[in-house]
């Protein structure tokens, strides 16, 4: 696999939106060195204080509201299970243990579904609905937002 | 220690402003925001945003852990708190040393000193910088010979106070066992510490405060002073630097008290060390120090053209003071004002809601700090700033006359604003002449309810 011209537009438009100001990239024989038009702001130099201009309307143009990206339901009718903390999130009582639910899994409102650890602190999420398990959509270990949608079930009937 | 990535422990103008400066010098920001504030400015503008929590910021701004939990799940460096919620709470500062982030301000060591008011007027005099007649008081009999020795009016300040919460005023001393009950008692329930302390009650008072730097090591600089004296119930509303009228050599002595004062903390990060001028007496007391970056402090970096975000971010990634006090020179005269969503005709009640329309002010010497734009709502669970505008000019006048400019060419529309009694208190002459003392607002709205029953009986 080497870059063609399409990675390496995808790459600085990758760079335009980040705000990094310069890229090295080297992968099979080809190095790849970008750099963004404008210097690097000296270390060692106190920046100037911000311009007297409108902070909101100028040099910071807002990108368009991002929403988070939620995978849509895979069929109608499902319920979210959202996470009500931030926090990492374990689908298992323990590393190397079964998680608590697998897809399929009959559930009950109180069935534990998780463990969202707030600086050590661990506490029990729990499905909130009856019915069946038919999506995880967060990973073991990940950081879980405030709200964020961590399992979805098909309501018991 | 490389400093790439900073998580925000903070909402609105702060958090813009913080987010401004991070863009320049190519940090990434993460937003932790509550749900209220998923669709605001800064929330738009940080490369990444999490949400911590529900609108109530018990449940949000204010979690120790779940900010310093978004700060290790999102892989930041740092945190940078802001002002109010948690950027003065020893706990925050402390969590951040345990787990290896880096805390933008003081240590929790330094939060502590200077949060407890009592320990702070003791560091104060330790450090050979003049307090208010006064001191610690355990009991009603011990408070009456204080009193006596130091003479009505008095004031019991909370020890676990602040920024003008938990103080009462005393005139005359047989009332001073009852107000001292009643102080301590009320000390109690909302600070969770009775414990009060007497002051003599300055009766023309200027507030006058000193932004500093410190590298945490002992060097310290100071970046001049700010004069806070128009204010409505402990509440700035218009703040200038210089504090206009301010002889020479009494404006160096503040500003060497506050250096003594940081200087023997070896304070770190950026501060602010607030103190009364007693007009009456000639003399100035330290009244309380601000552990965090304020409000008002653009109208510091209009004056110096230093920016305090990135000197602090500088200090907390460990490259020290870059400033030499002999290079801080400072130009000319600058104003701001804070536009609150709060309506003036019905004693300044906040009026949250839907801005349908929000037009600022620019041009040559001013500058609005701000996340309010078109449209955006105003939650009902946060303070009601919305702006500040600052100016900057050559002198006090053309400041001034800058100002009246800049808030001609504010519009809002949807909430009700003080930016017409902005004007008001701009056309006042008293104000104009400069220099007035902490009571000049209430007496200014005094004035002007007189004024008002007088022509509707006209």
């Amino acid at each position: 696999m080497t870059l063609t011209a399409k990675d390496v537009a995808e790459i600085l438009r990758l760079l335009e939106s980040s705000s990094f100001d310069s890229l090295s990239l080297e992968m099979n024989g080809v190095k790849l060195n970008l750099q963004r038009g404008s210097a690097a702001v000296a270390r060692d130099t106190p920046l100037p204080a911000p311009a007297l201009k409108n902070a909101a309307e100028t040099e910071l143009q807002p990108a368009p509201a991002a929403p988070r990206v939620v995978k849509p339901p895979s069929e109608p009718g499902l319920k979210d299970i959202a996470s009500p903390l931030l926090g990492i999130f374990y689908r298992a009582p323990k590393p190397g243990e079964p998680p608590f639910v697998e897809i399929g899994a009959e559930m009950e409102k109180e069935t534990v579904i998780g463990i969202i650890e707030v600086m050590k602190l661990m506490n029990s999420v729990r499905a909130g609905f009856d019915g069946e398990l038919v999506e995880i959509l967060v990973e073991n270990g990940a950081l879980v937002e405030y709200g964020e949608v961590l399992m979805r079930v098909r309501p018991g009937s | 220690m490389a400093i790439r990535r900073i998580l925000i422990a903070n909402r609105g103008e702060i958090a813009l402003r913080v987010i401004r400066t991070c863009k320049k010098l190519g940090i990434e920001t993460v937003l932790a925001s509550s749900e209220a504030d998923l669709d605001s400015l800064p929330a738009r503008l940080a490369n990444r945003t999490v949400c911590i929590g529900p609108a109530r910021p018990s449940e949000s701004y204010l979690k120790v852990e779940t900010i310093v939990q978004a700060a290790l799940g999102v892989q930041a460096d740092a945190i940078h708190p802001g002002y109010g919620f948690l950027s003065e709470r020893p706990a925050l500062a402390r969590v951040c040393e345990q787990e290896g982030v880096i805390f933008i301000g003081p240590t929790a060591a330094q939060i502590e000193a200077v949060g407890d008011k009592l320990r702070a007027r003791a560091e104060a005099e330790a450090a050979g910088v003049p307090t208010a007649p006064g001191g610690a008081v355990e009991n009603v009999n011990e408070a009456l010979v204080l009193a006596r020795e130091i003479g009505p009016p008095l004031l019991i300040k909370a020890v676990g106070g602040g920024g003008g919460r938990g103080m009462k005023r005393v005139d005359r001393l047989e009332d001073l066992p009852s107000a001292m009950d009643l102080a301590a008692a009320e000390a109690g329930a909302a600070f969770g510490d009775a414990r009060v302390y007497l002051e003599r009650f300055v009766a023309r008072g200027r507030h006058v405060e000193v932004q500093i730097l410190g590298d945490g090591k002992g060097r310290i600089v100071h970046l001049g002073e700010r004069d806070c004296s128009v204010q409505r119930r402990y509440q700035k509303l218009i703040e200038e630097t210089p504090a206009p009228g301010l002889p020479t050599e009494f404006r160096q002595r503040i500003h060497h008290a506050a250096l003594q004062f940081t200087g023997r903390l070896s304070y770190r990060s950026a501060g602010t060390v607030e103190f009364l001028v007693d007009l009456d007496r000639d003399a100035f007391y330290f009244l309380e120090m601000n552990a965090r970056i304020q409000v008002e402090h653009p109208i510091t970096e209009a004056v110096t053209g230093i920016d305090i975000v990135a000197e602090q971010i500088a200090v907390a990634r460990g490259d020290g003071l870059r400033l030499q006090q002999q290079n801080i020179l400072r130009d000319g005269c600058a104003i701001e004002c804070r536009i609150n969503a709060e309506d003036p005709a019905r004693d300044f009640h906040p009026s949250p809601g839907t801005v349908r329309r929000a037009d600022w002010p620019s041009g040559e010497g001013v500058r609005v700090d701000t996340h309010i734009v078109s449209g955006v709502r105003i939650p009902p669970f946060y303070d009601s700033l919305m702006a500040k505008i600052i100016v900057h000019a050559a002198d006090r006048a053309s400041a001034l006359e800058r100002m009246r400019q800049a808030l001609a060419a504010t519009h809002i529309e949807g909430v009700a604003t003080n930016v017409a009694f902005h004007q008001q208190v701009l056309a006042d002459p008293e104000f104009q002449q400069g220099g007035v003392d902490t009571s000049y607002l209430p007496r200014f709205l005094e004035k002007r309810r007189a004024v008002r029953e007088a022509h509707a009986h006209g």
